[in-house]
């Protein structure tokens, strides 16, 4: 509970070129309602709206150039591979990576971590080694690596939370050590929104010689990425979280990295050639792309990096920021309202506990006003009971969100205090 | 509060979050079973004490959401001192109860008793989970605890 200081500042308008109506106009989903209220949509950290743009993209591949691709001599196959291939430039351009060849589309940010565990982990880590994790992990940069130190025989080392929800970075330190292989961090906590210092964590876990691998689901969509100023060695992120289509997402991983990695899947579209005695396996990074891909989707999430690009990811991301820090003070200054995690840097999300009333019931509160939050413990366990409770509800902002909104969650959480108080 | 909550959020639910009945241990429970709600983090472990095929002494622990506590609540005083083939039949009436359509009419069994303020419950699929857990768990304890908690999923 925090006590009231200064008058809360309210979120100043959109910086000018950023026009907020029209950037909504762009999401059918906005205008829709919800037991007759408007929708008020908060649960961007469980996956975004689409644009108009990524529909349209996606309904233009089946349209007109619907195929497999690189697999045919045909016209629809080559403009299929071309839109594919164009995505993965795209990709590559957004994440400021050398070179297409190495953005790897998986299926989602859990997938690409699972490669990363099972192609790379298994090659490098063995008994005794160490994979070094933060607190703030989300089950999908948690378990796979669980699960190759079991396999393995190796350890999985944790770097704690201060009680504000920052990983302890002289902790983190103290922890590496030159038996460590990995280390797996979040860019930005999908639970409490803390931004984690990335580019200290990598520096720290290089100069132990571990490989360093992002985990850029919450990161990707909210703060500007460029992988070679962030100094990690793999960088994965989810097409649904940032504004495209589910079923898609990215590993992006240094060339040097790939090409010393053993297939993950073996299949179609991953070699150069088969008998029945031996394979040759292509280069990245089809050779971690078995079998036919999620081409429309991969096209789609392009078309979503593109619209990011055309409304300006800056001015998007301060207007968002705005809104997140206004809701943020607005939350603390309820007297019934604990924050769960008050990180020194934040993004998208603010995640709270209400006194008397369990967040599912306040989840259910907010839903009959239309306003969708996430209530639970979002995949994150171990970040619940380093706070001591059970689950929390978390508001998470798109650039898309608006100011009366913020008016509509501090109602709502007030409407439910009273009800349960 | 939003007039359209009142259906869910009823007054005795409301009381029974805040005062659950029947709360805590049972040194004398020849039966428990645990159960577990893994999307929602609801926790309750129901005790028993059955002789002569009657539910003779009922309580429970665990925390969860208000519709939970106030089920489980609600559910130890329906089955205290009745006999365990009612209970079965209070479980099927109850599970009817808030499985059946939304906005359909339903005819509420009279030895429902208090338990037909969860009729609500029916419109708002997303929660029917959270109050059979305390009744799923219940039956699992008749049937004899097994190793792993009751889970609604």
């Amino acid at each position: 509970m925090a006590a009231a200081a200064a008058p809360v500042e309210r979120a100043e308008a959109p910086l000018p070129g950023f026009d907020l109506e029209r950037v909504r106009a762009d999401f059918p989903i906005l205008a829709r309602r919800v037991h007759g209220r408007p929708l008020v949509y908060l649960d961007n950290a469980a996956t975004t709206q689409k644009p108009r743009a990524v529909l349209a993209a996606i309904a233009r591949v089946y349209e007109e150039s619907c195929s497999n691709v690189a697999r045919g001599v045909h016209t629809l196959s080559g403009e299929a591979t071309a839109l594919y291939e164009g995505a993965r430039a795209t990709v590559a351009r957004f994440l400021g990576a050398a070179d297409p060849s190495e953005v790897v589309f998986v299926r989602g940010t859990t997938e690409a971590i699972n490669l990363m565990a099972g192609a790379w982990g298994r090659a490098r880590v063995g008994e005794g080694d160490e994979v070094l994790v933060t607190g703030l992990e989300h089950h999908s940069n948690l378990v796979p690596w669980q699960m190759l130190c079991a396999e393995k025989g190796a350890r999985l080392v944790v770097a704690p939370l201060d009680d504000r929800g920052d990983v302890i970075v002289e902790e983190l330190e103290r922890r590496l050590s030159p038996r460590t292989r990995i280390a797996a961090v979040a860019h930005v906590s999908n639970a409490l929104g803390t931004v984690n210092p990335v580019r200290r964590i990598a520096d720290l876990a290089h100069a132990v010689g571990a490989t360093v691998v992002v985990d850029g689901a919450q990161g990707a969509p909210h703060l500007p990425v460029d992988v070679a100023a962030l100094g990690c060695d793999a960088y994965a992120f989810s097409g649904h979280k940032i504004y495209g289509p589910s079923g898609i997402g990215v590993l992006w991983a240094r060339r040097e990295l790939l090409a010393a990695m053993p297939p993950y899947q073996g299949g179609g579209g991953m070699i150069t050639s088969v008998t029945f005695e031996d394979t040759e396996f292509g280069d990245p990074p089809h050779r971690f792309e078995a079998g036919t891909p999620a081409i429309e989707a991969a096209v789609g999430l392009a078309a979503a990096l593109d619209y990011l690009e055309g409304i300006g990811r800056e001015r998007a991301a301060a207007w968002e920021k705005a809104l997140l820090d206004e809701a943020v003070a607005r939350l603390a200054d309820l007297p019934a309202v604990t924050l769960i995690g008050t990180p020194r840097e934040r993004a998208s999300v603010v995640s709270f506990a209400l006194a008397g009333a369990h967040p599912h019931d306040v989840g259910t509160v907010l839903d009959r006003r239309g306003i969708a939050v996430r209530a639970g413990h979002h995949c994150a366990q171990p970040v619940m009971e380093r706070f001591g409770v059970p689950a929390t509800t978390r508001a998470s902002f798109a650039f898309y969100n608006r100011r009366d909104e913020v008016d509509a969650l501090i109602d709502g959480v007030r409407a439910a205090a009273e009800l349960f108080a | 509060m939003s007039t359209d909550l009142s259906d869910l959020y009823q007054e005795v639910i409301l009381d029974h979050n805040r005062r659950p009945r029947n709360f805590g241990p049972l040194p004398a429970a020849n039966r428990s079973a645990r159960g577990h709600n893994p999307l929602c983090g609801d926790k309750v472990t129901l005790f028993v004490r059955v002789e002569d095929d009657r539910v003779e002494e009922i309580a429970f622990e665990g925390s969860g959401c208000a519709i939970s506590m106030a089920a489980a609540s609600l559910m130890t005083e329906a089955l205290k001192g009745v006999p365990v083939a009612e209970a079965r039949t209070l479980f099927e009436g109850f599970h009817r109860l808030v499985t059946s359509r939304p906005g359909e009419p339903v005819e509420v069994p009279a030895e429902l008793g208090k338990l037909a303020v969860f009729a609500g419950v029916r419109d708002y699929p997303v929660r029917v989970k959270c109050a059979t857990l305390p009744w799923h768990t219940f039956n699992a304890a008749l049937a004899g605890a097994p190793e792993r908690p009751v889970s609604t999923e």
